[in-house]
């Protein structure tokens, strides 16, 4: 794991309104870095996709948006993380069309594909979602 | 917040204007609908050139309208996905948006037009006995 190179913001995700919060916030810090508008549409993307799942499916929870861009690398690292019960079967929730609430299920496998790294911790005493988006500085032009 | 609706014709004219809680859009999908079942309207244009980020659960929703729409006897049109969107929706996964999408208002109108003209226009001789 890179260095933490900026405190991170903390959203607390209770109602729906902080999903759209957590979502704005984490658009602001990726254009303030001069990424694209595509780039952060996917962050966005991303975000509202993790933190409605902890709303929905464990009464809410948190989420950290960290700045971790190094001279070389624009990074942006994004934990969500809720005390609910957990997901039973990974493998299985990752699934594209799986869901448990008549859901598109495509929350997970679709933040996963958005970003460029996905990390999963869950246990009955909760789940973490950790995503990072990645650019390199030396790429001139981001869509 | 309530989306304002506006009726052209028999044609509903929505545009979605501001990030939205899930309330508010599943609200929308209700009005809308009550409109058709109470003979108000045809077609629906949903216009969705403000929204900066359509997640899965915004697109089901978008998807249900249309579907449910078609079952009541109306057809449904979207118009203004933002190029971002459109590539994040395609990189989540296949065909989350399955609704008819067009660049702006004007080509939505216009798509919906066609096919309400061509429901008039239906071959009787196609085993559709019921069509007049
Ligand atoms: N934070 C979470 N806590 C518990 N279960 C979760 C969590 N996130 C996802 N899940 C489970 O994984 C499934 C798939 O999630 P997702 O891909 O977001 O699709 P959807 O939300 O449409 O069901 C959910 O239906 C749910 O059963
Ligand atoms: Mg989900």
């Amino acid at each position: 794991m890179p260095p933490e190179t900026s405190d991170a913001l903390i959203i607390p995700i209770r109602e729906q309104q902080d999903v759209l919060t957590a979502r704005q916030k984490a658009r602001t810090i990726a254009s303030g870095l001069g990424l694209g508008i595509a780039d952060q549409t996917r962050l966005a993307t991303a975000i509202s996709e993790l933190t409605r799942n902890a709303i929905l499916y464990a009464g809410g929870g948190e989420c950290q948006l960290w700045d971790q861009s190094d001279d070389n690398t624009f990074r942006i690292r994004v934990e969500v993380r809720d005390q609910g019960p957990g997901i039973d079967d990974i493998a299985l929730a990752m699934r594209d069309g799986y869901s448990t609430s008549g859901g598109l299920g495509a929350g997970l496998s679709g933040a996963k594909r958005l970003m460029d790294d996905f990390e999963i911790e869950t246990s009955s005493a909760g789940t973490r979602v950790i995503v990072t988006l990645e650019r390199s500085r030396q790429e001139s032009f981001y869509i | 917040m309530r989306i304002p609706i506006l009726r052209l014709g028999d044609i509903l004219l929505t545009s979605i204007q501001v990030d939205l809680i899930d309330e508010d859009i599943l609200q929308f999908q209700h009005d809308v609908l009550t409109m058709i079942k109470n003979r108000d309207a045809q077609g629906v244009v949903i216009d969705i050139t403000s929204m900066e980020v359509v997640d899965s659960f915004m697109a089901r929703v978008i998807n249900d309208t249309a579907n449910m729409a078609r079952l009541l006897g109306a057809e449904v049109v979207v118009c203004g996905i933002q190029p971002s969107v459109a590539l994040t929706l395609v990189e989540m996964g296949r065909g989350l948006i399955g609704v008819t999408s067009t660049f702006n208002l004007e080509q939505g109108l216009r798509e919906i037009e066609r096919r309400l003209a061509a429901r008039l226009l239906r071959p009787v001789t196609d085993g559709d006995s019921n069509a007049t």
